[in-house]
C-alpha cells in the first residue's frame, strides 16, 4: 500500500512539475562562468538548499508559515545545469502556487537567493522572471565638472600671470628707455640704413648683397 | 623678449623652430587619416603613391614656403606683396583660410576636451546605456545604436536630423569651447615667445603616448592581425586613379601647406639658415609619425575587432548550451566549427530555430572608420575593453589635443603674423590684445558650431574651406615664385640663404612638377566633386533604418554657402591683382 500510495504522489508531483507545466519556473546556473577554478558541482546537496531558499524566499513574501521545503519541486535536471520548479500549496490538494505570485517571492529575495548560491543575477537565471535594473549612481556635482574646473582654473591662471608679467615687463622698458634715450641717439637700430635706401628693398631690387648691409650684427657694438 | 636688430621677434634656438613647423605639421590627421587611407587604399601599397607625392609635391612646396617666409621676413600677405604686388592675393588667401579652419579646428579640440574630461569616470561614460524614464529598459536610443555611439551624438553633440535644423547652444560644449579658446590664448598671447615654450610640450608629448600606445597595443590579443590586414600591400589597387589622388591630396593637406603658418614660422628665423634642411627634415619627420602612428591605432582596431569576433562566437556558444542543455565550457572557440557541424547534421532545425549570427573576424576588420568616427566611436570603443581603460582614455584625449593645438598655434601665426604687419595696427597696441581680440572674436564666430547642427557645418567647413582654396593657394604659389620672381632669383635667395645653390631637382620640381602635379590634382578632386551631389549623413533616431545614417542631399541655401567658402578665399587672387592692375592705371594718367 504504501508503495502505491508513493508512487501515487510521484506521479502527482510529475504532472505538476514538468517542463512549460502551469505556474512553473526554468532556472538556469551557470557556475563555472561566475566561479571559474572554486565551482562547486551540482548535487542533490545544493538542490535541497535551492528548496530551501525558494521556501524561505515564499515565507517572506506571504508572511504566512505554510511553506515548507517539500512544497517546491524541481524536475528535469540537466547537465547545464538547469531545472524546473513549481511551488505547491498545501493547504489545497497538490495545486501550485500562481506563478504570479513565485515571481513577486523571488523577485523580492532575489538577493538574497543569489548570494546564497555565490551567483549574481547574470549567472542565476530564473527565466521568465526579470530584474530589476538598478538606477545608476549619480554623484551630486558631475565629475567632468571638477575636471573642468581645474583645467579652466589653471589656464586663466596662466593667462593672468603672463597678463601681469607683460605690463610689468612694459613699465620697466619704458622708465628705462626714457632715461636712456638720449644716450642711443648715435645707434640707430631700427633699419639699416645704405645711403638713405633701406637695406631690404636693395637686396631686392640690385638682385645680389654687397657685404655692407649683410653683416650688420658685427657693426653695432652690443648694447 | 629676443629681438632682431630690426625690430623683429625671433626663435630662441633652431630646435624651437623645427619643433613648432613639425607640431603645425603633424597633426590629428595623421593619426586618424593616414592610416584610414593605408587600409582602403591596399595597405603597404599606398606608401608608393605617398612617398612619389611626397618627392615631387611635398617636399619641393614645403622648402618654397619656408625659404620664402625666411627671406622675405614678413607673413603670407606682406611676403606675397613683396614678390608681386599683383600675386599679393595669394598672401589673403592665405590668410582668409587660416581664419576659417583656426574657427572650426578648436571646435574638433573642444569634443576632445570633452571626451577628456569625461575620462576620469568610473565606469566611462560611453561604455553604458543609461536607463529609460521609466527605469523599465534601457534608453531607446542607446539600445537601437550603441553606448559609444548614443554618447557621441546625443551627450556630446546632441545632434539634429537635419543640417537646417539649428538646435540650441549646448551649453557644456560652449563651456569647453570656452576653455580650448582660453588654453590657445594662453599659448599664443606673445606670439611666437609663448608658442615657441608651449611646443615643447605640445610636440614631444604625443610621441611619448603614441610610443606608450604600441607597447601597449602590441601585447593586445589580435594586435597582430590588426597590423597584418594594415599593411598587407595589394599592388593592383594601384590601378585606380583614386588612390594617386588620395595620396596627393593627404601629403598636401598633412603637411599644412599655403595655410601661410609655415611662411610666418620662417619670416622669424635669422636670414642664414639652411632652409632646405628644414624642408625635408620637417617632411621627413611628419610622413615617419604618420607611419608610426598607424601601428598603434591598428593594433588596437585589430583588438577590437578580434574581441567583437570572440564575443559573437561566446554569445552563439551560449545559445547552443542553453538551448541543448549542454554542460558549462563543452564548447569553446576552438572547437566551435566541430560542434556546430555535429550538432547541424543531428538536429539541424533546432540550429536553424537559434538564428545564430555568421561570426567573421574579416567582416569585423572591415569596419574601418576615419576622423572623429575612429577616435570618437572606434577607439573609445576599443578602449573600454582595455583593463585600465581611464588611464588610456586620458592618455588618447591628451595626445589629440596636443596634436590639435600644435596645428592651432601654426594656424594662429598665420592670422596673427600678417595682421601685425598690415599698417592697419599701429606699432604701440600690445601683442596681447591682438592675440586678445582674435580668440575672443574667433571664440564667438565658433559658437555657431556649439549648436544641435554644428558637426555638420564642420564638415562642411573641412570639405570646402579647407580643400579645394588650399590647391588653388598652391598652385599660384608655385607658379608666382617660378615664373614672376623666376627661379634663377629664387636659386641666388636660396644659395645666399644656406650656403648652396638647389640642385637640379629642386629646379625641375619648382618649375615643370609641381605646378603640373598641383594642376592636375586640382582638375581630379573638382571632378570627383562634381560627379555626385554632395550629401551627408545625418544620425535620425526616427530613420526606418536607423542606426544607419541617413543620406540626405544639402539644400540650396546650404551648397551656396559651400560654393561661397570654396571660392572666397580664392577670389582674392585675381581681385587683387586686379586692384592692384586699377591703382597702376590710375597712378599712371595723373
Amino acid at each position: 500500500v504504501l508503495l502505491i500510495a508513493f508512487s501515487v504522489v510521484a506521479v502527482a508531483h510529475a504532472e505538476v512539475c514538468k517542463p512549460d507545466a502551469q505556474n512553473a519556473f526554468k532556472v538556469r546556473l551557470s557556475i563555472k562562468t561566475a566561479l571559474g577554478d572554486n565551482a562547486y558541482a551540482w548535487d542533490a546537496n545544493e538542490e535541497y538548499l535551492f528548496k530551501a531558499m525558494v521556501a524561505f524566499a515564499m515565507r517572506r513574501y506571504s508572511s504566512k508559515n505554510t511553506t515548507q521545503i517539500s512544497n517546491v519541486l524541481l524536475c528535469n535536471v540537466t547537465d547545464r545545469v538547469s531545472f524546473w520548479f513549481v511551488v505547491t500549496d498545501s493547504t489545497k490538494n497538490v495545486t501550485t502556487v500562481p506563478g504570479s505570485e513565485v515571481e513577486a517571492a523571488i523577485r523580492m529575495n532575489r538577493n538574497r537567493i543569489n548570494s546564497a548560491f555565490l551567483l549574481n543575477d547574470k549567472t542565476l537565471q530564473f527565466l521568465k522572471i526579470s530584474s530589476t535594473l538598478s538606477p545608476p549612481v549619480e554623484p551630486s556635482i558631475p565629475v567632468w565638472l571638477i575636471v573642468f574646473g581645474v583645467v579652466l582654473c589653471v589656464t586663466v591662471a596662466g593667462i593672468v600671470f603672463l597678463l601681469v608679467s607683460g605690463i610689468q615687463r612694459r613699465k620697466k622698458k619704458n622708465k628705462e628707455s626714457s632715461e636712456t634715450e638720449n644716450l642711443e641717439e648715435k645707434c640707430e637700430v631700427t633699419v639699416t640704413i645704405e645711403n638713405g635706401i633701406p637695406c631690404e628693398t636693395l637686396d631686392l631690387k640690385a638682385g645680389h648683397i654687397n657685404g655692407v648691409c649683410a653683416a650688420d650684427d658685427e657693426r653695432f657694438t652690443s648694447l | 623678449e629676443s629681438l632682431k636688430e630690426d625690430g623683429r621677434p625671433k626663435w630662441d634656438n633652431k630646435f624651437q623652430y623645427i619643433l613648432s613647423c613639425i607640431g603645425f605639421a603633424v597633426g590629428l590627421g595623421n593619426v586618424w587619416r593616414f592610416p584610414y587611407l593605408c587600409q582602403i587604399h591596399g595597405g603597404g601599397a599606398f606608401l608608393i603613391p605617398y612617398f612619389i607625392a611626397l618627392i615631387f609635391e611635398g617636399i619641393p612646396l614645403l622648402h618654397l614656403e619656408l625659404a620664402l617666409g625666411q627671406r622675405l621676413r614678413k607673413g603670407s600677405i606682406g611676403a606675397w606683396n613683396t614678390i608681386s604686388p599683383y600675386l599679393g592675393g595669394v598672401g589673403v588667401s592665405s590668410w582668409m583660410v587660416s581664419v576659417l579652419v583656426s574657427l572650426y579646428y578648436n571646435t574638433v579640440l573642444t569634443w576632445v576636451m570633452w571626451y577628456f574630461i569625461n575620462s576620469f569616470q568610473e565606469p566611462l561614460p560611453w561604455s553604458v546605456c543609461p536607463l529609460n524614464e521609466n527605469r523599465t529598459g534601457l534608453n531607446e536610443e542607446c539600445y537601437e545604436s550603441t553606448a559609444v555611439n548614443y554618447f557621441w551624438y546625443r551627450k556630446t553633440l546632441n545632434i539634429t536630423p537635419d543640417v537646417t535644423e539649428n538646435g540650441t547652444l549646448q551649453w557644456w560644449l560652449v563651456l569647453c569651447l570656452a576653455a580650448c579658446w582660453g588654453i590657445v590664448y594662453l599659448c599664443t598671447i606673445r606670439g611666437i615667445e609663448t608658442t615657441g615654450k608651449a611646443i615643447y610640450v605640445t610636440a614631444i608629448f604625443p610621441y611619448l603616448v603614441l610610443t606608450i600606445f604600441l607597447i601597449h597595443g602590441l601585447t593586445l590579443p589580435g594586435a597582430t592581425e590588426g597590423l597584418a590586414y594594415l599593411f598587407t600591400p595589394n599592388l593592383n589597387i594601384l590601378k585606380n586613379p583614386r588612390v594617386w589622388l588620395d595620396a596627393a591630396t593627404q601629403i598636401f593637406f598633412s603637411l599644412s601647406l599655403a595655410f601661410g603658418g609655415l611662411i610666418a614660422f620662417s619670416s622669424y628665423n635669422p636670414p642664414k639658415n639652411d632652409c632646405e634642411k628644414d624642408a625635408v627634415t620637417v617632411a621627413i619627420v611628419n610622413c615617419m609619425t604618420s607611419l608610426y602612428a598607424s601601428i598603434p591605432i591598428f593594433s588596437v582596431l585589430g583588438f577590437k575587432a578580434t574581441t567583437g569576433y570572440w564575443d559573437c562566437l561566446d554569445r552563439n556558444i551560449i545559445s547552443i548550451i542553453n538551448k541543448f542543455d549542454l554542460p558549462e565550457q563543452s564548447i569553446m572557440r576552438q572547437n566551435y566549427t566541430t560542434w556546430i557541424r555535429l550538432l547541424n547534421s543531428s538536429h539541424p532545425e533546432k540550429i536553424a530555430e537559434l538564428k545564430l549570427k555568421s561570426c567573421d573576424l574579416q567582416e569585423f576588420l572591415d569596419q574601418s572608420a576615419s576622423g572623429t568616427g575612429l577616435a570618437f566611436i572606434v577607439f573609445t570603443q576599443a578602449v573600454i575593453l582595455m583593463p585600465g581603460s581611464q588611464a588610456w582614455a586620458i592618455l588618447f584625449f591628451i595626445m589629440l589635443f596636443s596634436l590639435g593645438l600644435s596645428s592651432m598655434f601654426g594656424n594662429i601665426e598665420g592670422v596673427f603674423t600678417p595682421l601685425l604687419e598690415l599698417r592697419i595696427i599701429s606699432k604701440s597696441t600690445p601683442k596681447e590684445l591682438i592675440s586678445g581680440i582674435i580668440c575672443l572674436i574667433s571664440f564667438l564666430i565658433a559658437l555657431c558650431f556649439t549648436l544641435g547642427s554644428g558637426s555638420y557645418w564642420i564638415e562642411i567647413f573641412d570639405s570646402y574651406a579647407a580643400s579645394f582654396p588650399l590647391l588653388v593657394i598652391a598652385f599660384f604659389e608655385v607658379i608666382g615664385v617660378a615664373y614672376v620672381y623666376k627661379v634663377k632669383r629664387f636659386s641666388k635667395d636660396v644659395k645666399w640663404m644656406t650656403g648652396r645653390k638647389p640642385n637640379l631637382y629642386w629646379q625641375i620640381s619648382w618649375k615643370f612638377i609641381s605646378p603640373l602635379l598641383l594642376l592636375i590634382v586640382f582638375v581630379a578632386f573638382v571632378t570627383l566633386q562634381v560627379q555626385k551631389p554632395p550629401s551627408y549623413a545625418a544620425w535620425n533616431p526616427k530613420y526606418v533604418h536607423f542606426p544607419m545614417k541617413e543620406e540626405k542631399v544639402y539644400p540650396p541655401w546650404v551648397l551656396a554657402i559651400c560654393m561661397l567658402l570654396a571660392v572666397l578665399p580664392c577670389i582674392f587672387v585675381p581681385l587683387v591683382a586686379l586692384l592692384h592692375l586699377i591703382k597702376r592705371m590710375l597712378g599712371s594718367k595723373n
